[in-house]
């Protein structure tokens, strides 16, 4: 059974599928956590994420750090040989709980190698939001590689599965990027898949700043899927949150419950969950799950309220916008992906090109082949807008012009817009107190399995 | 680049970049060079841009490296440019292996064997970082560790604010 069949299938009960962001060196700790994700109370699907070394192809770093029991931020799975990935997925990963490979990689293909060995089918990524964002291959050279990884994927299907990717196009830096490039970018990487063969797929969208745009923009990111990908077996993930998160474990939770919401309300099959710990560092096992059945009883208690959602989104977005229809999300975003795919027939080289011409620009992304012209702003309405749209194909009057003067001050507060807002009703009552890291607990207890 | 109001650009080659003597005026030409950088596995970047806009309020011209900066190209970086200080910055939890490794790294070059070298950041994977990794950090050769603390900023600034001139810092 193919990922998005296994999600839709596990989401016909309980409205929403949940996913960590889980992984740790050791295979002990690794197997636990899948465990306790399968174990908890809610529709979960298991993550095995990568650690940064092997993103990066640097195994001599995860050979050291294994040698002398430093820790890595994930689970090396280019590493470890295929039989300890199969002996930690043994008896959980299934149709009733696929596991999927999170890495954040521009050279995918050893990743790739290694899950297809260890029997999964499921990643995610892409050439361009694993590039731009995450260091500083040449774009060419992440394409070319992100082919190669398809191939490598789809050697899968000699085994009997159905390959899936999802597209981390609906991320890039996480914050301050506007959701028409988050969907466009997010649609044209599901197609590139699709182009290398992939049928699985899924396109994703990180909450951002304001509800109603974001609404607006997972049917935006629907409505483009439905044009462009007919034929595909495409979902939706919704990614709680990407940017600085909130330091209070009440701001956290408001935050996550509100993801849960976009996520219901828009019919998104999965979100990807934040932890209390996410501010501070990697969550342990337990408070993965405590956010894990957090979300599942939010979704639970929310999933009534779906049918009526289209009035309420309506109702909500006012007068003017017509939000299940992407309103002016769709707009942007279908200019985009246009402008793009006008570039070349091929989708690789039309991506390479919309760079370079800077068709796409990423606000503040310092990768070298990013035009670097864009920028963007917290309006007085909490919707994320242009402040220049540098060369993107856009109609004139799209951006609310003049460059303002940036300072560090001002940077940091409108990286913290989200933090803050979430962080207030805590911190106003006790703001010492509540400020302190989370007690990450015993480290004996963490591996323990549930 | 100086210090401008407009969003910082990066360096990433060191061919175009623009170089602190060429764009500060002759009464300028004292202005001092901070090279700001991530480590090689570390791909976040709004920490670079933050703290290289705070590092040239303080009156320096900074070289952003950009993110997953590999050891040989941060080194040959602070070779050519001499530096007046050398800001490290990692929050993705391998800060502390990637910055053990690289400091060792640059203070074998005779001419960085002075130069000013801080880390900080996110360095580790559990939160706060124990004293004894804090005091292997330094014993490597860093001059500074600013841990993931709320103070972190303010420390670091009245470290910056205070760098001793270039010839006391032995560039010349
Ligand atoms: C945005 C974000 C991303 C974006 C980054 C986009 C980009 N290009 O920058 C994306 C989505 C791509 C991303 C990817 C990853 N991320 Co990330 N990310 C974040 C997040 C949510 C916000 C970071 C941010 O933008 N901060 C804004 C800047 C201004 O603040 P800052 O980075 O915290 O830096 C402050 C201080 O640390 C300090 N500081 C930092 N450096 C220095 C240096 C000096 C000298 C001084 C004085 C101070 C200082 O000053 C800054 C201002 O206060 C944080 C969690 C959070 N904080 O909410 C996680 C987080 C940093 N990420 C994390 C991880 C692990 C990753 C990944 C490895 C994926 C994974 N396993 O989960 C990959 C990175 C891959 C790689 N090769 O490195 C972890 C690190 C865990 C740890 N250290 O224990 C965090 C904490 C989340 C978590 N709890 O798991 N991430």
């Amino acid at each position: 059974m193919g990922f998005s069949d296994a999600v839709r299938r596990l989401g016909s009960g309980a409205g929403l599928v949940v996913q960590p962001r889980m992984g740790f060196e050791d295979p002990a700790r690794m197997r636990a956590g899948l465990a306790a994700t399968r174990a908890a109370a809610a529709a979960t699907v298991g993550t095995l994420t990568v650690d940064s070394f092997t993103r990066l192809g640097d195994l001599e770093s995860v050979r050291n750090a294994l040698a002398e029991g430093t820790e890595l931020n994930g689970y090396p799975i280019a590493s470890h040989p295929a039989e300890t990935t199969r002996a930690i997925l043994d008896g959980l990963a299934s149709d009733d709980f696929p596991v999927q490979v999170r890495h954040g990689s521009a050279q995918p293909q050893p990743i790739f190698q290694a899950l297809v060995a260890a029997g999964l089918h499921a990643s995610e990524g892409g050439p361009v939001s694993y590039c731009l964002p995450y260091g500083r291959t040449p774009l060419d050279e992440s394409v070319r590689n992100w082919r190669a990884g398809c191939h490598e994927l789809l050697r899968a299907q000699d085994l009997g599965a159905e390959p899936h990717l999802e597209s981390f196009g609906g991320c890039l830096l996480g914050q301050l990027c506007p959701p028409s490039l988050l969907v466009a970018v997010s649609v044209l990487e599901a197609m590139f898949f699709h182009g290398e063969g992939i049928r699985s797929l899924s396109v994703s969208y990180a909450q951002q700043t304001n509800m109603a745009q974001d609404r607006e923009a997972v049917h935006a990111l629907r409505r483009l899927c439905a044009e462009l990908l007919p034929d595909a077996d495409c979902h939706i993930v919704v990614y709680t949150y990407m940017g600085l998160y909130p330091r209070t474990p009440g701001g956290a939770r408001r935050l996550l419950a509100r993801a849960v919401e976009l996520a219901v309300d828009t019919g998104a099959e999965r979100l990807i969950v934040k932890t209390e710990a996410e501010a501070y560092r990697i969550p342990t096992v337990e408070e993965n799950v405590a956010a894990l059945e957090f979300a599942g009883a939010v979704a639970r208690s929310l999933t009534d309220r779906r049918d009526g959602a289209a009035l309420a989104t309506h109702l909500e977005a006012g007068p003017g916008t017509r939000a299940t229809d992407g309103g002016e999300v769709y707009a942007e975003a279908a200019q985009l992906v246009h402008a793009v795919l006008d570039c070349d027939a091929d989708l690789g080289r039309a991506l390479s090109a919309a760079f370079k011409r800077g068709l796409l620009d990423v606000p503040y992304c310092l990768h070298p082949d990013n035009a670097g012209r864009t920028r963007s702003f917290i309006d007085t309405d909490g919707r994320l807008r242009w402040a220049d749209t540098g060369d993107l194909p856009l109609p004139p009057g799209t951006a609310a012009g003049g460059r303002r003067s940036v300072t560090s001050a001002a940077l940091m507060s409108a990286l913290s817009y989200v933090r803050d807002a979430y962080d207030r009703p805590d911190l106003a009552s006790e703001p010492a107190l509540r400020l302190a890291e989370p007690d990450p607990g015993p480290p004996t207890l963490e591996g323990a399995p549930r | 680049m100086t210090g401008s109001g407009s969003l910082p650009t990066p360096h990433p080659d060191p061919a175009d970049a623009v170089g602190p003597v060429g764009t500060a005026g002759p009464a300028e030409a004292v202005r001092r060079t901070v090279i700001v950088s991530g480590v090689a596995s570390d791909s976040h970047t709004w920490n670079l841009i933050y703290l290289q806009m705070l590092v040239e309020e303080l009156g320096y011209d900074v070289v952003n490296l950009g993110a997953c900066v590999p050891d040989d190209l941060l080194v040959r970086e602070c070779q050519a440019r001499r530096p007046d200080l050398v800001v490290l910055s990692s929050v993705n939890g391998h800060g502390y292996q990637d910055g053990l490794r690289v400091v060792e790294k640059l203070r074998a070059i005779p001419a960085l064997g002075e130069t000013p070298i801080v880390i900080g950041g996110k360095l580790g994977v559990r939160g706060a970082e124990s004293q004894e990794r804090v005091g292997r950090l330094l014993a490597a050769g860093f001059d500074a560790v600013f841990d993931d603390r709320a103070d972190a900023v303010v420390a670091f600034r009245g470290f910056a604010a205070v760098l001793p001139g270039r010839a006391v810092g032995g560039l010349l």
